[in-house]
C-alpha cells in the first residue's frame, strides 16, 4: 500500500486529502465544484481512479460527476433519476410530515455506492427514498422499484433531513445480498441483487412513533458491516446503538455505557470485526456532543462496553456535529479512522483511535468522508 | 443566433466563458432554447428545467428586454429582440442565501 486518499464532501464543494502510508503529512486539493453541495463522493473498489460524485444545488438540481484519473479531471454524466413507471407522474405516495400522502419526487442523491468488482456499476440512494443503479458508468440510471414497492412504502415518512436513502451496504461474500437504510423508514434487505426487499427492523424500539416496535417508521441513521463477517451489522439509530448477528433479522441494543446513544455515525475497525466506533451526540434537538467534548467511543466487544477516545480531540467548548456519512476507516495496519464535522474539521487517527490530529480545520461543513487505500 | 447569459455556477459547470450563443431548431421558444443549450452543453442537462417534470427550476428566472419571462409558457415565442440576437436572455439564480 503506497498511499491514501480521503474524499470529503462539504456544503460548498469537494476536497481530496492525500498522504502516504505514514498518514502524517497531507496535501489538500480543492475545492472541487466550489459552491455546490457535495453530499457524497466515493471511489470504485475495482478501479481507484474511478470516483463518483453527487453534486447538488437548490438552484440547479442534481449533477453526477465522474473522474477516471483519481480526481484530477471530472466529467458530468447522467443526472436523470426517473422513478420506475414514471411518465410525468410518480407512482404511488409516501407520508408527509403532517401524515398526508404525497407523491414521490426526486430531490437529490445522498449516497453513491460503487460495485465491489465493476467500475461501471454504481448504486445511488436518493431522496425521496429510492434505490437506483447505473451499469454504464453513471450515464444512465434505473430504479430498482422493489424497494419502494414491496408494500410498506406508502407508510414511510421523512426524517428531519428528508425522506432519504442514505446507506447502501454490499455483502462482499454474496453478490445477491445488499442492505439499505432510510430515514425515517428503517433498514431493508434484498437477497436477489436488489429486485425484492423486506424490512429488517425487528428489535428496534422507537418511542417517537405510535407503535414503538412497528415494522417500519424507525429513523435509522447508519449501518456498518465488517467484510469478513457480513452477517453481523451495527446500527446507529436516531436513539440507540444496535447490532444484529443474523443479517438484520433481529437486532439488540448495545448502547451500554455511552454518555448518549443518539448519534449519526457507526463504523467498524478494518481488521477487528468486534471493534466499533460511534460519536455520541447529545440529543436530536441539540446536535452537538455532550458536555462540549468531542469524543469518539470505541467498543472492542462489539458494543455494550465503550471507552472514550479523546487524545487530540477538543474537550471543551466544542459544539459540532458528525453527520451520518462522515466517518470511514482505512485498511492499513494499524487501522486509520477518519471523521469530518459540521465545523469543517477532518480528524484522523493512524492508531485505531488512540490519538487524533486535525488534517484540516476550516472547510465548509462536512457532509461525507470516504477513504481510498491506494496500491 | 440567440445570446444567453448563464449564472456563474452553470458557466463553471459547462466550462463556458462569458455569453453563449445557440441556434434552436424550429421556432425560437424558451423550450427550444433550453433544448439547444442542453445539446450544445450536455453538462447543463436538467439544470434549468427539471428533467422529469420539464418545469423551470423554481429558483431560476428568465429575464429579457426588461421583462420577466419566467412565468410565460415554455412554448411561447421569445421576444423578437432575443430571437434575432439584439438582446440576450438572462438566466438569473434567486438570491436565496446559504
Amino acid at each position: 500500500m503506497s498511499g491514501i486518499r480521503l474524499l470529503v464532501g462539504t456544503r460548498k464543494g469537494a476536497f481530496i486529502l492525500s498522504s502516504d502510508g505514514s498518514r502524517r503529512k497531507w496535501e489538500v486539493s480543492g475545492p472541487h465544484f466550489g459552491g455546490w453541495e457535495i453530499y457524497h463522493l466515493k471511489g470504485s473498489p475495482a478501479d481507484p481512479n474511478r470516483i463518483y460524485v453527487s453534486q447538488t444545488s437548490s438552484w440547479f438540481g442534481q449533477t453526477i460527476q465522474r473522474s477516471d484519473d483519481g480526481g484530477k479531471t471530472w466529467n458530468a454524466v447522467g443526472n436523470q433519476f426517473a422513478y420506475a413507471g414514471e411518465t410525468g407522474t410518480p407512482i404511488g405516495t409516501h407520508q408527509w410530515y403532517d401524515g398526508t400522502s404525497r407523491p414521490w419526487e426526486f430531490k437529490r442523491v445522498w449516497h453513491l455506492e460503487p460495485s465491489l468488482d465493476d467500475p461501471d456499476t454504481v448504486w445511488a440512494g436518493v431522496e425521496d427514498a429510492a434505490l437506483f443503479r447505473s451499469t454504464d458508468g453513471g450515464r444512465s440510471w434505473h430504479e430498482l422499484p422493489g424497494l419502494r414497492g414491496h408494500g410498506t412504502g406508502p407508510a414511510w415518512q421523512p426524517g428531519a433531513g428528508g425522506l432519504c436513502l442514505h446507506t447502501i451496504l454490499l455483502d462482499p461474500g454474496n453478490p445477491q445480498r445488499l442492505y439499505t437504510a432510510i430515514s425515517a423508514a428503517g433498514a431493508f434487505r434484498s437477497d436477489d441483487a436488489g429486485e425484492s426487499w423486506k424490512p429488517i427492523n425487528r428489535g428496534l424500539h422507537s418511542q417517537y412513533i405510535p407503535d414503538p416496535n412497528a415494522e417500519v417508521g424507525h429513523c435509522v441513521h447508519r449501518i456498518a458491516m465488517h467484510r469478513d463477517r457480513p452477517q453481523t451489522l451495527y446500527m446507529q439509530k436516531h436513539w440507540d446503538v444496535l447490532r444484529s448477528d443474523d443479517a438484520g433479522d433481529s437486532w439488540r441494543e448495545v448502547s451500554g455505557n455511552l454518555p448518549s446513544d443518539f448519534g449519526f455515525v457507526v463504523d467498524v475497525h478494518a481488521h477487528e470485526p468486534e471493534t466499533i466506533y460511534v460519536v455520541p451526540i447529545k440529543s436530536d434537538s441539540e446536535h452537538y456532543p455532550p458536555d462540549g467534548k468531542l469524543r469518539v467511543y470505541r467498543s472492542r466487544q462489539g458494543g455494550n462496553e465503550w471507552e472514550a477516545l479523546t487524545d487530540g480531540l477538543p474537550q471543551q467548548d466544542c459544539y459540532v456535529n458528525v453527520l451520518r456519512d462522515a466517518m470511514t476507516v482505512d485498511s492499513f495496519d494499524p487501522c486509520g479512522i477518519y471523521f469530518g464535522t459540521t465545523g469543517g474539521q477532518v480528524y484522523a487517527s493512524a492508531d485505531a483511535g488512540d490519538s487524533w490530529t486535525a488534517i484540516v480545520r476550516d472547510l465548509p461543513a462536512v457532509l461525507s468522508v470516504e477513504v481510498q487505500t491506494l496500491p | 443566433m440567440i445570446r444567453v447569459v448563464l449564472p456563474t455556477p452553470l458557466r463553471t459547470l459547462a466550462r463556458i466563458d462569458g455569453e453563449v450563443t445557440v441556434e434552436p431548431a424550429g421556432p425560437p421558444t424558451l423550450a427550444a432554447l433550453i433544448d439547444a443549450l442542453e445539446a450544445a452543453y450536455p453538462a447543463l442537462a436538467g439544470t434549468l428545467r427539471d428533467p422529469t417534470t420539464r418545469r423551470r427550476r423554481p429558483l431560476l428566472r428568465f429575464f429579457a428586454c426588461g421583462e420577466d419571462l419566467s412565468h410565460a409558457p415554455l412554448e411561447m415565442p421569445l421576444p423578437a429582440a432575443v430571437a434575432d440576437g439584439r438582446e440576450p436572455l438572462l438566466v438569473v439564480g434567486a438570491i436565496a442565501g446559504g
